[in-house]
């Protein structure tokens, strides 16, 4: 049961990546990663819900029965996130607009029930917490990545749309990569989501591959079993 | 053995409820504390949307305040009934904010964001929304291209009913290849709505403000 901080942050970042590896909650990711700032934000926003609904589930875990599991850590998700959304409405109002009907979906989003499921309603609360928020900011790390790639691609800049979230004086941080470009659209399109993932999982699997071959002891991590939405 | 089910039944439904109510005070807080703010930021970027097509130095009146209500009619193209925004200065009508809709876009509603002089001239003109295609129609959308300034300054009197439409139509506004639908649409519902400015100036001015509604 004394799961190893370090080994909980290992996966949730990597070895057990989210969407690199267990690809769950794929409908958000190809959505919303047109830009790096979308990207960002919504795993920040995914990363709190998964912290907290981790971290609320883990201590009544042992209270609630079987047949009711899944209607309660839903129950408890679906406020988190409502009040997620209702914060970010009011404080951060053009990034809600931006993100838009994604936040309440992050309810439907698998794999916060899925750290639920496997991990919180197994172990205590910090264990439970940590894991909610690594799960979170592996996520987060690659929503941002892939957006970061769409939009370079795309539009040629980076962190367009910052000033959504920071206020208009951070509209400087805006890098313009490559001035003059045309944009090739496929990549803001849904497709260039899809091709874009593609390639990340497959220069995660090149890595592993070759940290494999190249004699460490790490063991090759289980190829994505579950599907999301 | 089936009272063990039914208290079984009982105790678990009985829980079920408590994680409910527990739910639901969670969500009345959070409603209750963020309503304020909520309200408070919906109101700053409606006020910067409309500084957007109103300069500031035509009014003196709280813009978001002195709204009258404008029935669906065709001329706006509104399906529901829309807000007008009054500007005053010392209390004189100087512009109004109307919302407008393009239903004929390519591919959706397009909504519009229209400031007209109380002589008829446009101060500004920008998309609310639309779901036009992203590169090719979204030039509409001041965050994309300045195309939308095109129509500032323009007015009933100065541009003649041949010039409302885009250049390939034989009109006046500028439009780029293989996109024409979109700011077609565009262009017909500006002229509409300058239109139906012309036909209800007086009583735009003259309608009593509505209270806004909290939403």
């Amino acid at each position: 049961m004394s799961q190893d901080y370090k080994e909980i942050t290992e996966n949730g970042l990597w070895k057990q990546n989210p969407i690199l590896v267990q690809t769950l909650g794929m409908c958000p990711t190809l959505a919303v990663t047109t830009s790096a700032v979308n990207g960002f934000s919504l795993g920040l926003a995914t990363a709190f819900v998964m912290a907290a609904s981790n971290g609320s589930i883990a201590p009544i875990r042992r209270w609630v029965p079987r047949e009711i599991r899944n209607p309660v850590y839903i129950l408890i998700i679906a406020a988190l996130v409502t009040v997620t959304d209702l914060v970010m409405h009011a404080y951060v109002q053009e990034l809600h607009q931006v993100l838009g009907i994604f936040i309440p979906l992050i309810v439907t989003n698998c794999i916060v029930l899925a750290r639920v499921e496997a991990f919180a309603a197994k172990n205590p609360v910090i264990p439970s917490t940590l894991d909610g928020l690594m799960m979170g900011l592996g996520l987060t790390f690659v929503l941002t990545l892939l957006g970061a790639l769409r939009e370079l691609v795309g539009k040629g800049t980076l962190l367009s749309g910052i000033d959504l979230a920071l206020g208009p004086a951070a509209k400087q941080f805006v890098v313009t990569v490559l001035p003059d470009y045309h944009g090739f659209l496929l990549a803001i399109l849904p497709p260039g989501a899809f091709i874009g993932l593609a390639l990340l999982i497959a220069a995660r699997n090149w890595m592993e591959s070759r940290k494999a071959a190249s004699g460490t002891q790490t063991a090759p991590s289980e190829p994505a079993m579950a599907h999301g939405h | 053995m089936s009272e063990n089910i039914a208290r079984h039944s009982v105790q678990t439904a009985a829980l079920m409820i408590v994680f409910t109510l527990v739910g639901t005070l969670l969500l009345v807080l959070a409603f209750f504390s963020t309503r304020g703010p909520i309200a408070e930021s919906e109101r700053k970027a409606k006020l910067a949307l409309l500084e957007q097509v109103l300069p500031t130095s035509l009014h003196d009146n709280d813009l978001v305040t002195d709204a009258a209500d404008v029935p669906p009619n065709d001329e706006l193209g509104n399906r529901d009934a829309t807000l007008a925004y009054r500007a005053r200065m010392a209390g004189q009508p100087t512009a109004v904010i109307l919302e407008a809709v393009a239903p004929d876009g390519y591919s959706g509603d397009i909504k519009l964001l229209i400031g007209v002089r109380a002589d008829g001239e446009i101060t500004g003109v920008r998309v609310l929304a639309h779901k036009e295609t992203p590169g090719l129609g979204d030039y509409i959308d001041i965050a994309k291209s300045n195309w939308i300034k095109n129509f500032d300054g323009k007015s009933l009197a100065k541009l003649p009913e041949d010039g409302w439409k885009v250049k390939k139509d034989g009109g006046r506004f500028d439009h780029m290849a293989g996109a024409t639908i979109t700011p077609r649409a565009v262009v017909k519902a500006v002229h509409k709505a300058l239109k139906y400015f012309a036909a209800h100036r007086d009583q735009l001015f003259a309608a009593p403000a509505v209270k806004e509604s909290a939403t």
